[in-house]
């Protein structure tokens, strides 16, 4: 059987392409990325009315086809048939974004020059109304030569249409065509789309008022940053306080299960390693996924919202301080969630030095998985106290984190900018797309692709890892009555206190010191750790897991180390996957080598200031 | 009030306008082709919309669109009344 014909979806960014896609391929994508760069592939199947099965691929969104980023690149390749991994594609969707015509326009004048069978997808047809913009369809398709179909992506309209005219497109076999034009000049095609887009539009009336309204308050020089800080703030203290009910669901699930595990499993080598390896360890991560969900949540609708941008250009001044722009902010924000998704969105930023900067600062931004480290640390040592109304300290604490890791991100970065990175700078221009009601749909799919890797990691990494730290942390074990501690004697206990002496002058204790040791596979890791250390020193006599983690945790280290051990969190590159994807996105070893050397000195230097500070200041 | 070309930068906010010219010489050729990409060009109306703090980026409306760009690369960018 022949494979689907491959449908490519091409457009500018903020055209709606991505909610184009999700309408139409509904939760069937695959999410990965093209063979030798890091620019992502999404891809899913859609069907006809007829019921022939296509394959839809979304290509990054691009003003133009000069291949100036590796996105650009990849867009122009996969449409002349030369990208490895693509399929050519028997026909083109061009998404516009029908309130900006006259710039939109262009880039579709430059796609329908290459030759391929090509349907335009007038989007966000709605806003366009609302505008005050009537755009006559049948002549804009008979200026472009190619079939038009309005559409709203994120209320699924025009779906219909556009399914009929993308089969009319593909047309029976579907052969896979071979762009064969070449993209004109910009100036001269741009003032083509302007006389178009003119030509078309009945009716017009001054711009977006909304907009214009809402961005007054979100760019007002004052008002702006304000806001932008109060929306921060509150994002983390959601993460916490929200985040209390699903917790203690999911914890309650984990004693139930390890409660079944103890009652139907015969003692012994295997009951040990699942409750105390498997259930408590990935149980203890798992626990944190309504905060990551949450913190997921805030950033897809703030993105989805165009707020973001928004946020970039309040940035700006402040990250062009330290040699970056603003365009740097939105790599860095995804990089609160993860680092890997935000040091590969730096492929958006064309100066390769800013690029490298913020590819090397990324990792400083707290991600979710410090989520769980601060979170347990916080939680056992830090009193749920009321600063102000509204106001945790527990909170607080956590602002704090998050605000020492983005100071230690931007003076990493002025330095960097004036050593191994200096010269050059980009600038900044971008576009400030419309304010638009976020589609819950999106989010949801964004949130469950997010939810998914997440918890791949807790079945697969972290599995793993926390099996093989018990085993390693179990044996050999402890002679009867020798008044040695388990924790000690074990083989990661030999490895621990190779470690030890280099962390011991900031705070750290044997137990912190075997409890990194894993980390470097996944940070959360920590957690499964603590807990599978701290389990198996408390003796066979006691039941695993109900204590708490964090009652543990407070008989075992003094405030100054806790304090110490959050401080080394802050910088410590504890993700080899990050440094994996640094590796690839740099080229070489060099700058992955570098990363490490660099956060592990800053992370150590940290650690020692908390340490040393707070045990001078007696707490 | 006669018609003075005046620099994108210096415009007063809210003024209707058009861009006159373009010093593309005075850009990098990277700032000049995302320039070009956004839609800047002469003929092209413009307004100056807002400012960011402390000499921040300057917000326009080009055309339909709402762009960012610094004051630097605004200085390049000459206007006229509308």
């Amino acid at each position: 059987m022949n494979p689907a014909p491959l449908v490519a979806l091409v457009g500018n960014p903020n055209a709606g392409k991505s909610a184009l896609f999700n309408a139409l391929t509904g939760a069937r994508q695959k999410v990965g990325n093209y063979p030798g760069v890091t620019v992502e592939r999404k891809v899913g199947r859609m069907s006809l009315d007829d019921g022939r099965p296509l394959e839809l691929v979304d290509l990054p969104g691009t003003y133009s086809l000069d291949p100036a980023s590796p996105d650009e690149q990849v867009t122009r390749d996969v449409l002349f048939g030369r990208q490895a991994g693509e399929r050519t594609p028997s026909a083109l969707v061009v998404v516009v974004d029908a309130t900006n015509l006259d710039n939109h326009l262009r880039f579709v004048l430059q796609l329908i020059a290459l030759g391929l069978p090509t349907v335009v997808a007038l989007n966000m047809i709605d806003m366009a109304v609302r505008d005050g913009l009537e755009i006559d369809t049948a002549r804009l398709s008979a200026e472009l030569g190619v079939p038009v179909v309005p559409t709203v992506a994120v209320r699924k309209r025009g779906l219909d249409e556009l399914r009929v005219a993308l089969g009319r497109a593909v047309g029976g076999g579907g052969k896979p065509a071979f762009a064969s034009g070449e993209p004109g000049e910009i100036t001269k095609l741009q003032r083509e789309a302007r006389r178009i887009a003119a030509a078309v539009t009945v009716q017009q009336s001054p711009g977006n008022a909304w907009t214009q309204r809402l961005d007054s308050v979100a760019l007002h020089p004052v008002i702006g940053p304000i806001l932008l800080a109060a929306l921060m703030f509150v994002m983390f203290q959601a993460v916490f306080s929200w985040s209390q009910a699903p917790i203690e669901w999911l914890a309650n699930a984990q004693s139930w299960l390890s409660d079944t595990a103890v009652r139907t499993l015969p003692g012994g080598f295997v009951r040990s390693l699942l409750v105390e390896g498997v259930i408590n360890g990935v149980g203890s991560v798992v626990a944190f996924l309504p905060q990551i969900l949450i913190l997921f949540a805030f950033i897809l609708v703030l993105e989805a919202s165009g707020y973001m941008v928004r946020a970039a250009f309040l940035m700006d001044r402040l990250m062009s301080g330290v040699g970056l722009s603003g365009r740097a902010f939105i790599p860095l924000l995804s990089s609160f969630a993860c680092a890997i998704p935000g040091i590969m969105a730096t492929r958006t930023i064309d100066d390769q030095r800013d690029r490298l900067t913020t590819i090397l600062i990324a990792p400083l931004m707290t991600c979710s998985a410090r989520l769980p480290v601060y979170a347990v640390v916080i939680g056992a040592f830090i009193p749920a106290r009321r600063v102000l109304p509204g106001v945790g300290l527990q909170g607080l604490v956590l602002f704090c984190l998050y605000i020492a890791g983005i100071m230690g991100a931007m003076g990493a970065a002025a330095v960097l900018r004036r050593t191994v990175a200096r010269g050059g700078g980009g600038g900044f221009m971008l576009e400030l797309p419309k304010y638009q009601m976020p589609a819950w749909r999106d989010v949801a799919i964004g949130l469950w692709q997010r939810a998914r890797i997440f918890m791949r990691r807790a079945g697969t990494v972290i599995l793993a890892v926390t099996a093989a730290l018990w085993l390693l942390t179990s044996y050999p074990q402890v002679p009867e009555g020798s008044g040695l501690k388990q924790s000690d004697y074990s083989i990661a206990g030999r490895i621990a206190s190779v470690i030890e002496p280099i962390v011991r002058p900031v705070g750290f204790n044997h137990d912190m010191a075997l409890a990194i040791i894993p980390t470097m596979a996944a940070r959360e890791v920590a957690v499964s750790s603590l807990q599978t250390i701290y389990s198996i020193n408390a003796g066979d006599d006691e039941k695993v897991g109900q204590q708490r983690l964090a009652e543990r945790l407070r008989g075992a280290w003094s405030l100054p180390t806790a304090l110490a051990f959050l401080a080394w969190f802050v910088f410590a590159p504890q993700c080899l996957s990050t440094i994996a994807v640094i590796r690839r996105e740099t080229n070489g070893w060099f700058w992955p080598s570098f990363t490490l050397a660099y956060l592990f000195s800053l992370a150590w230097i940290a650690a020692g200031i908390t340490f040393w500070t707070a045990t001078a200041l007696g707490l | 009030m006669k018609a003075v070309p005046v620099r994108l930068d210096q415009l007063p906010l809210g003024t209707a306008s058009r861009i006159a010219s373009i010093d593309w010489s005075d850009l990098a050729p990277n700032e000049a082709r995302r320039l070009r990409e956004l839609g800047f060009d002469h003929g092209v109306s413009i307004e100056a919309l807002h400012r960011g703090a402390m000499k921040g980026p300057l917000a326009c409306r080009v055309g339909r669109m709402i762009v960012a760009v610094r004051r630097a690369v605004a200085a390049a960018v000459i206007v006229e009344p509308a």
